[in-house]
């Protein structure tokens, strides 16, 4: 696959990654926190995404561009969707975005979220336009709102991917 | 070409109950389908064309009409866009009669999620989008609350005006003997109920049961023939909605473009419109389809519930008599069949005498399938009593 490097913001990037690992594990503020402790499901990968999923190991978002009407496209594929071009470039995301539409998960989650502790499930915008599916973590419940703006973090899980799970940027 | 006119449905069935645990899937099919055949007055052999979905167990149509003996098959449809699925396969059917492929459509739906979890499309690693959706922990309330919560954000959509969808699902309940829900509830009950994800709480949540349904959808030759009441089938529109590529909308549903389609084809306005079956998987399901339909103004559904529209017989647009999938059935998980069955109790005059809607003439019955605003079904159904 052909990417093309965001220089900018690749670096801090990886940075919050380490960083978001820590403060799962050690948070201590006292307030009621939603977020911190979430399993971590290996995600199915194939030949269109293996370079995604490794890219987040390193601490990097990638989306899709096309090549011939410049719009993004997530979820990332080697396709556009908006014209149907069949050439796209993977770029990297700044990885930083406001959350688009949230909910707490209480009762009914599924699979390795089964019996878990509630979380949150959100839409965020990143600031490339998109909008993707994550959650929010390290936040307490009563700042979630609309708006809100967050930075991605990573979250290995141990089968050579990381999901990209966003908490509060300040 | 139109469908206007061009097909009627002849046979319409509801299993009777909500909890089968004594009973196959494929028997599950066989038993509604033999009720919806018998309603018409037809027959297995009569049957020329088979329309299912995802819940069908086997190869698409293919092991469903072999169980079923259907040897006299020549159109068949597998169309699964989720709990609209049905009120698509009626237009599909109405259309294939049109054009002279078949005579007599059998759709089937049936399923047991309180036995065992059924299949489901939405949960398969293989779909393209579950590695960056699915491993964050989706589940369905999840989905259709991430577009309530939106909702609320953009228009003021408030938790009361959700609740009164319930409310008025279970106030039409109350008369439905065969009904999972049959006890009367208020705004306050819907609010004091758990979260199951934030702001919908367990009442603004469809029941899950057992169950299913059928109908048989003819030509008007075939109609003529036979002695029970008709419903005619005016007019369809289906528009699948996708997540555009990351610009997700979770405000506007499919019915934007579902609904003009049937209403075109139809030849009807909103006022002529008696009553509306609406999905109603969750009370934003409803708020949602019925803005984008056009019954309101964008963002105004929730007033427009509030007003007590939806209260059969003498609210401004009676929906889901039968108390709908809050509170009657949402037979495995999809409640698109359902949906046509009570209009076609509304039109046949046999809703019952509480929730019947005075001289109704013409019904709506609208599906939606999948998430909500997000890949997601619609179909829209307009339907008239027969001439």
């Amino acid at each position: 696959m052909r990417e093309k490097a965001n220089t900018a913001a690749g670096g801090a990037v990886t940075a919050d990654a380490a960083a978001g690992a820590a403060a799962s594990a050690s948070d201590v503020t006292g307030r009621a926190r939603i977020g911190s402790d979430l399993p971590t499901p290996a995600p199915s990968q194939n030949v269109e995404t293996a370079g995604f999923w490794k890219a987040t190991t390193e601490g990097r978002l990638l989306f899709t561009r096309c090549d011939a009407c410049a719009q993004p496209t997530w979820y990332p594929r080697e396709f556009c969707p908006h014209c149907g071009t069949l050439d796209v470039t993977w770029e990297e995301a700044a990885g930083t975005g406001t959350v688009h539409s949230f909910t707490i998960v209480r009762r009914g989650a599924l699979g390795p979220y089964a019996g878990g502790p509630p979380y949150v499930l959100a839409y965020v915008e990143l600031d490339e336009g998109v909008r993707l599916m994550t959650n929010i973590v390290e936040v307490d419940e009563a700042d979630l709102r609309i708006g809100l703006p967050v930075r991605v973090v990573f979250h290995d899980t141990g089968d050579g991917s990381a999901l990209p799970r966003f908490q509060p940027a300040a | 070409m139109s469908i206007r006119g061009e097909a009627m449905i002849a046979g319409a069935f509801e299993h009777p109950l909500r909890r089968i645990p004594d009973i196959s899937i494929p028997r599950l099919h066989a038993e509604v389908a033999a009720g919806a055949l018998a309603d018409a007055g037809l027959t297995f052999a009569d049957v020329d064309a088979y329309f299912c979905a995802g819940d069908a167990p086997g190869f698409g149509p293919l092991s469903m009409a072999d169980y079923m003996g259907l040897t006299n098959l020549r159109y068949v449809d597998s169309t699964d866009i989720g709990g609209s699925s049905y009120v698509a396969h009626i237009g599909h059917a109405a259309a294939a009669i049109a054009a002279g492929k078949c005579e007599v459509a059998l759709v089937t739906l049936g399923g047991l999620p309180l036995q065992g979890p059924p299949f489901s499309a939405v949960n398969n690693p293989d779909n393209p989008e579950y590695a960056f959706e699915n491993v964050f922990g989706t589940t369905t309330p999840a989905m259709y609350a991430l577009a309530a919560q939106r909702h609320m954000h953009e228009y003021g959509t408030t938790a009361q005006q959700l609740a009164e969808v319930k409310v008025a699902a279970s106030l039409h309940a109350q008369h439905n003997p065969n009904a999972l829900l049959q006890k009367p509830v208020t705004v306050e009950d819907v609010l004091n109920s758990p979260y199951i994800a934030d702001p919908l709480h367990r009442l603004d949540c469809c029941v899950i049961t057992d169950g299913g349904g059928a109908v048989v959808v003819v030509s008007p030759a075939v109609a003529k023939r036979l002695e029970r009441q008709s419903v005619t089938v005016l007019g369809h529109g289906e528009a699948p909605k996708t997540a555009a590529g990351g610009r997700i909308d979770l405000t506007h549903t499919g019915a934007v473009w579902s609904g003009p389609k049937a209403f075109a084809e139809a030849g009807v306005t909103h006022a002529d419109i008696d009553y509306a079956s609406i999905y109603d998987s969750f009370t934003i399901t409803v708020i949602e389809s019925i803005e984008d339909l056009g019954f309101c103004e964008k963002g105004q559904g929730g007033a427009f519930v509030a007003s007590g529209a939806l209260r059969a017989p003498d609210g401004g647009l009676p929906f889901n008599t039968d108390g709908g999938g809050l509170c009657n059935n949402h037979p495995v998980n999809r409640g698109g069949m359902t949906k046509v069955l009570e209009a076609v109790r509304q039109l046949r005059g046999e809703a019952h005498a509480a929730v019947q809607v005075p001289d109704c003439d013409i019904a709506l019955a609208h599906g939606t399938g999948g998430s909500l605003g997000t890949r997601m079904g619609s179909a829209t159904l307009i339907l008239g009593r027969e001439a």
